[in-house]
């Protein structure tokens, strides 16, 4: 029986006195697509800062394919193959895109602190950021200045640093924040191919998005985790109904 | 980005800049302007060692002067050592002790500095430095107290039949070492650290969720770093034939700070102009006032509140519009603001000169300049110089507007005409 | 016994004294995100100016003036040159205040020369307090602590009680809001800068004539106001607080003991021992001793 990709075991969080996460167990199988939804304020965000190490836990314990990796900084827990997407956009704003995608494969390809390579004349490394640049469709803009693409194509970088580096688990932070139809259906394509045979565990509002994507759904209400289980489980249960889905109750209806 | 097509450029780029080395000292030469060289060329390897931490590494530091100083002490002792005969070392290589002390420093005192980063590292910075300064006024036996430690660079085995009395021997070997340096640091830019040092600039918690240790990052590049700066210490002992307190001074790091700054921080070819003005400034103004230091502070806050970028990214600025075509539309502004800032500039340094006249204990009261002669305790100069000063700064407000005004019709036009 | 008194009380005062001006600093970095690297230069200039008021009029005028006087000049600073370089950055910020610092010890060099001044106690709170067994306690140094302790107090009270205060409390995290409900946010922003700059020039209004009164004066004690502000945790007052007097008795302690250690006398060592403090902290506890993350 091989280890879940991700498990939370009982886990806390506190800023002061403010309870963020309130006891939260979960576990997520290894290729398994993942959504966590819940209103605004539920903890989403703080979750995922747990998981990637930015935050330490209050106490409770993270799993990282059955390795625990409660208290890791975030470049070690990044190491053992684990990657996020951040929901307020967070590339290298002053680079090109070329070099934020290779920014994020230098490490992966084991160049580590290299201060003796020529990193022009890596070809592994031009190769796979190319292939990455392909994947999320910015080929043709590589040498544009990362901050002044359009949103959609910031995210889309956003989405092509997070998986450059060949993470097993990826945790993606509401992807399609701030997209308009279209941007989301390409954004859902690309989510569906870049993750494929992997680990996926998302944050997401959209619900069309939600329930095109994942197999399992976990709802977040308060920094608990009031139910988990298929989208028809899901849309059956009435304390997420109350709970969350009052006027998206609809929407979840008719999806 | 390099791309494979502009390998001939790079090739021409860097021979033009051997060739510039090689040539100047002959366009530029008497002592006093040989002088002037080996202080540009010891200067930009230290600016451009202080640039990989601020403006490669994000790294604002003041205290950058305690790994060029230390440098200088291991180099003034075992140039020292090779005049008795008793260590056979070519005085040549002599910057390699230099840097082999700078980067033992840089690992002592990087483990504790990168431990926080921005301006809690600013500070720490200062807090070692200042350390440094005491220690080394504390052990008068190893570092001389405040009169340093001297020597004599003509010591050892010719190389060549080099001996490095004359100064243009000197000029060559510091301008040697300048290019070694600089290909060495825009080679350092390309490799993986100097690219993640970038990324850790920018975007610190990103860079860590790549993969990335931030303090380890940050930790090599200040290592490296400081072996340059080591190497441009062993550079002025050799020059100087002495090093003393002032060498690890707050004063030192505040120079090659103002200097980097005022070439500009977000360029590789910043500090190298920059330490060229800033050498200019010191050496030449401070022949002719006592004052010089204001007047650089002056121009540095200048250049921080409205060139934060430098005189690189002024000069930069001009090119699309050169290109354009449409540079000579600004040169009656740019001329007329160069009017008006002179203007302003005669009255301050009126006032600055007579206020320096009347405080001097012993000095003269009467100030002498453009063949004219004030007194200082007359109130006629005072109002003198203080209207020219207002009206200098009536039209400098008038021409900056004009220039503005300018440039923005230019701007708006070249911005329709993109594509 | 009575030396460990006298010198516990002494090392007090110069802690109160480091207090005032670190206090100032770590408000002013806490509400406008500036640390201003010549707030050791407004330190000085109240020192300047009292000796120049205290000798044309005299003492206690100075004490008033000066630190009006060093209040208009931060006032000026915001306005005219912090504001600009505040869309520039933080590096721009902090560089600008740096050149500020060097631009006014220039000046100070310029204006009042390179020796030390004759800045001296009023005759007045020149004398002895109180008798500890043998050793005298000076009144000027009481005074110091009354002055420090009633300036503290004071600006507690102001920034929890009064309205500004709170206006000010509000800016620190979200200027924006404030300035939505009306209030003018670059107005207190530079009430806020200008104040801190006072209070620095109060503390060399007071310091200036118990120690020397000279231009290296800031660049003396600056390093050590930073160093408290590190070793005390960015931002943190209470940190400060503790620093301060920690540094502040250390200091004294070590100038005044008989020691040595190796051929070095710990007199000779006290410039050092604030930076080895720090470097100590760094080593075991980076956030310092009540910081919590970076400001």
């Amino acid at each position: 029986m091989s280890a879940n990709a991700i498990e939370l075991r009982d886990v806390h969080k506190s800023f002061g006195k403010t309870k963020i996460i309130n006891g939260v167990s979960l576990a997520i199988g290894k290729g398994e697509r993942h959504a966590i939804i819940g209103p605004n304020g539920a903890g989403k965000s703080t979750l995922y800062n747990l998981i990637s190490g930015r935050y330490e836990v209050s106490s409770g314990n993270i799993l990282l394919n059955g390795e625990d990796i409660t208290g890791l900084r975030p470049f070690e827990i990044n190491r053992k193959g684990l990657s996020r997407s951040f929901q307020v956009t967070n590339i290298f704003h002053n680079m090109s895109v070329y070099e934020n995608v290779r920014c994020a494969v230098l490490w992966a390809a084991g160049y580590r602190y290299s201060f003796w390579h020529r990193v022009g004349g890596l070809r592994d490394v031009q190769q796979r950021a190319e292939e990455v640049m392909e994947k999320i469709g910015l080929a043709r803009r590589r040498n544009v200045l990362a901050g002044t693409l359009t949103y959609a194509e910031q995210r889309a970088l956003e989405i092509g640093i997070t998986i450059a580096g060949g993470a097993n688990v990826i945790l993606l932070d509401e992807p399609t924040a701030g997209m308009s139809r279209s941007e989301t259906a390409r954004a859902i394509e690309l989510v569906r191919s870049v993750t494929e045979g992997r680990t996926l565990i998302m944050v997401e509002h959209d619900m069309g998005v939600v329930f095109g994507l994942a197999d399992r759904i976990s709802v977040l209400v308060y920094g608990e985790i009031i139910a988990s289980g298929t989208q028809e489980e899901i849309q059956a249960n009435t304390a997420v109904q109350e709970a969350y889905l009052g006027a998206a109750h609809k929407e979840l209806a008719d999806a | 980005m390099r791309y494979e097509p502009l390998n001939l450029g790079r090739w021409i780029v860097w021979g033009a800049m051997a060739l510039v080395f090689i040539v100047v000292p002959l366009a530029f030469s008497g002592g006093f302007a040989l002088t002037m060289l080996i202080q540009m060329g010891t200067l930009i390897i230290f600016a451009l060692s202080y640039n990989m931490l601020l403006g490669q590494g994000g790294m604002l530091s003041f205290g950058h002067a305690v790994y060029s100083g230390l440098g200088a002490y291991l180099a003034v002792h075992t140039l020292n050592l090779i005049g008795k005969g008793a260590f056979p070392f070519p005085v040549t290589l002599l910057p390699l002790i230099g840097g082999f002390a700078g980067l033992l420093f840089g690992v002592l005192f990087g483990y504790v500095t990168t431990r926080r980063a921005g301006t809690t590292f600013a500070l720490i910075s200062l807090g070692i430095g200042e350390m440094v300064f005491a220690c080394v006024l504390m052990f008068p036996g190893f570092f001389g107290g405040e009169a340093g430690v001297s020597t004599n660079r003509v010591v050892g085995q010719p190389f060549l039949g080099i001996t490095y009395g004359p100064a243009i021997q000197v000029y060559y070997l510091v301008a040697t070492w300048c290019f070694l340096s600089i290909v060495a640091m825009f080679a350092l830019t390309q490799t993986p650290l100097g690219r993640m040092a970038n990324a850790v600039r920018d975007n610190p918690e990103r860079a860590e969720f790549v993969g990335y240790d931030t303090q380890k990052v940050r930790f090599l590049q200040l290592v490296l770093a400081s072996f340059f700066a080591g190497v441009s210490g062993a550079l002025s002992c050799i020059n100087f034939e002495i090093v003393s307190s002032e060498n690890v001074s707050a004063l030192r790091s505040a120079g090659v700070l103002m200097a980097t700054y005022i070439g500009g921080v977000p360029f590789f070819l910043g500090p190298i102009l920059g330490a060229i003005v800033f050498i200019f400034f010191a050496v030449a103004l401070s022949g002719f006032t006592k004052a010089w230091l204001l007047y650089l502070g002056l121009f540095f806050v200048t250049v921080v509140l409205y060139a934060p970028g430098g005189i690189v990214s002024i000069l930069l600025m001009q090119i699309p519009v050169l290109r354009a075509g449409r540079l000579r539309e600004l040169l009656w502004p740019y001329a007329l603001a160069a009017g008006a800032a002179l203007i302003a500039m005669v009255g301050l340094i009126g006032i600055v000169e007579m206020v320096y006249r009347l405080s001097e204990q012993g000095a003269s009261t009467v100030l002498n300049v453009f063949g004219m002669s004030f007194d200082a305790r007359t109130t006629a100069p005072w109002i003198g110089f203080a209207l020219i000063l207002a009206a200098g700064i009536v039209a400098l407000r008038f021409a900056s507007r004009l220039v503005g005004a300018r440039w923005g019709a230019i701007q708006q036009d070249l911005l329709a005409r993109q594509p | 016994m009575e030396f460990f008194l006298v010198q516990t009380l002494n090392g007090i005062s110069y802690g109160l004294l480091l207090f005032m001006l670190s206090s100032g600093l770590t408000l002013v970095f806490s509400l406008m995100g500036v640390l201003n690297f010549a707030h050791a230069s407004f330190y000085m200039l109240g020192a300047y100016f009292a000796y120049q008021v205290s000798v044309k009029i005299g003492f206690w005028p100075a004490l008033v003036i000066a630190p009006l006087l060093v209040g208009a000049v931060g006032m000026l600073v915001e306005r005219f040159g912090l504001r600009k370089v505040h869309k520039y950055g933080h590096v721009a910020e902090l560089l600008f205040t740096f050149g500020l610092a060097y631009l006014i010890e220039e000046a100070v060099h310029l204006v009042w020369g390179r020796l030390a001044v004759e800045y001296r106690v009023p005759p007045e709170l020149d004398g002895p307090l109180f008798q500890i067994m043998g050793s005298q306690y000076p009144i000027y140094r009481g005074f110091m602590m009354l002055v420090s302790v009633a300036m503290l107090v004071s600006i507690w009270l102001a920034l929890t009680r009064t309205r500004v205060g709170l206006v000010i409390q509000a800016g620190l995290t979200h200027p924006q809001t404030v300035e939505a409900l009306g209030h003018n946010v670059p107005r207190v922003f530079m009430l806020v800068f200008g104040g801190g700059a006072a209070l620095a020039g109060l503390a060399g209004v007071i310091g200036g004539n118990a120690f020397v009164t000279d231009p290296g004066m800031a660049a003396a004690v600056g390093p050590i106001i930073f160093v408290i502000v590190v070793v005390g945790g960015m931002g943190s007052l209470a940190g400060a607080f503790i620093a301060s007097l920690l540094i502040g008795c250390m200091q004294t302690f070590a100038v005044s003991l008989d020691w040595s250690l190796g051929g070095i006398s710990v007199a000779q060592a006290a410039p050092v021992l604030p930076y080895l403090l720090m470097v100590l902290l760094l080593i075991f506890r980076p956030t310092g001793l009540m910081g919590t993350r970076e400001g």
